[in-house]
């Protein structure tokens, strides 16, 4: 392959994925500047990679680029450190949502949700993210994350329990409840 | 199924991962089990909430561009690699169309240059004339019979010089066939030497200055003035040669 047709090829493959790959880098960082930085540096890493794409699913190829890319940020940049040891475990998760107040999210407004997303853990956020924003499978969201499908299924679980109980929080306080437990 | 496995089950319920068969036994649970269908509907309303686009970063305006144009610098490297990859190719062309010039050029001077294969003709001419016997057709001294002998025999006239005074007597003249032409052979002699004089119309007006050369051990002289091309071949050594073939010229120049 030519150099010249596999960066034009590379082009075609890569940047139909943009906008997911710079909503999660954006996710991740919090930050504009790092977001672009970040998915510019992903972006690069990628195209030197590319001769190792034999086709296949170009946007978790990618996708995992982008994660992997943030994650090296992040650990250069901000000494990363998973919030807490991950319970992948389910026990009591769903009920949660069984609780009354937390019919009341559909009130709440995106600001409020953005805020509560943001300070989800990061290994939460991320799935988050990718299931809900970017709407990709387990599968998809294994193979970028490179966890078991069982561990996304949970951190989903969990992500959104805890999401639930932040923006349950923050309403309370807009509210002026003070609700008696925290996720 | 129990409300355990259903909390267990829900997201991937909610999130549509789940096969036929666990589907609907979780729809079947959430049927008769109010607790588990709030916590399901929870879910759902969570799922609205954030999957609402307003969420979602948009990269800026201008960052496709960006991005693109450093993914082109970034390729630039590449490219000048295909230009060095293209400069190589044209080193090589260049170099096998240089050896293929110069093997074409070698060949063709390589090859007996046209002069070469008429000093050869004369060479071959003149040591025939002596061999056979067959030195003159006119065997005469005398310029004004030798050079009427020839009228008619050729289309041309050449001019006979008398220079036995300079010690080069004329033995007579002679048709000989050279360069695919005939042309007039006349004969001189110097001591024991035998001289061929070949002359015929030049093909250039030019004149062309004497030229010696040596082959096969006789030595040659050429020259082309006044329309006429000359070749001197003898064993006669070059010195007197060079003597009698600018005698010859000289008295080209008074005639």
């Amino acid at each position: 392959m030519p150099d010249q047709s596999k960066a034009v090829r590379f082009e075609e493959i890569a940047l139909p994925h943009l906008g997911a790959a710079y909503n999660l880098a954006r996710w991740l960082l919090h930050n504009e500047h790092d977001a672009e930085d970040v998915v510019q540096e992903a972006y690069l890493r990628a195209l030197k990679s590319f001769s190792g794409y034999y086709g296949g699913d170009s946007r978790s190829w990618l996708m995992t680029i982008v994660r992997n890319t943030c994650y090296t940020w992040l650990q250069k940049n901000r000494a990363l450190r998973l919030s807490d040891p991950i319970e992948d475990k389910l026990d009591g998760v769903g009920l949660d949502f069984a609780d009354p107040e937390m019919i009341l999210l559909q009130s709440a407004d995106s600001q409020m949700v953005r805020q509560a997303l943001q300070e989800l853990p990061v290994e939460f956020r991320e799935v988050m993210v990718l299931r809900e924003m970017e709407d990709l499978s387990y599968k998809e969201i294994a193979d970028i994350v490179d966890v078991p499908i069982g561990t996304v299924m949970s951190r989903l679980a969990r992500g959104r329990k805890r999401l639930q109980a932040l923006l349950a929080k923050h309403m309370g306080k807009e509210a002026g409840i003070e609700l008696p437990r925290n996720a | 199924m129990s409300c355990h496995e259903t909390h267990e089950l829900i997201h991937g319920y909610v999130d549509g991962e789940l096969d036929l068969v666990r589907s609907m036994e979780i729809e079947e649970h959430l049927r008769d089990c109010h607790a588990c269908t709030q916590s399901y509907k929870g879910i759902r309303s969570l799922r609205s909430v954030i999957s609402d686009g307003a969420l979602r970063f948009d990269p800026p305006a201008n960052f496709e561009r960006r991005l693109r144009s450093t993914l082109r610098r970034e390729s630039e490297p590449q490219r000048r690699s295909i230009i060095l990859r293209w400069r190589w190719v044209l080193v090589g062309t260049s170099l096998i169309a240089a050896v293929i010039v110069i093997w074409v050029v070698a060949g063709i001077f390589g090859r007996p240059s046209t002069g070469d294969l008429v000093a050869e003709e004369i060479v071959s001419s003149h040591v025939r004339s002596l061999m056979a016997d067959h030195l003159t057709d006119v065997p005469s001294s005398d310029r004004h019979t030798v050079k009427p002998w020839f009228d008619g025999k050729l289309d041309f006239s050449p001019p006979v010089k008398d220079l036995s005074q300079q010690g080069f007597n004329l033995n007579g003249g002679r048709l000989d066939y050279i360069g695919n032409r005939r042309v007039a052979a006349l004969v001189y002699q110097r001591g024991k030497h035998s001289i061929n004089v070949f002359v015929w119309p030049s093909s250039g007006a030019a004149p062309i200055n004497e030229k010696a050369s040596v082959h096969q051990g006789y030595n040659l002289i050429r020259w082309t003035n006044a329309g006429m091309t000359y070749w001197v071949v003898s064993d006669l050594n070059l010195a007197e040669l060079q003597q009698f073939a600018q005698l010859l010229q000289e008295s080209q120049a008074l005639s």
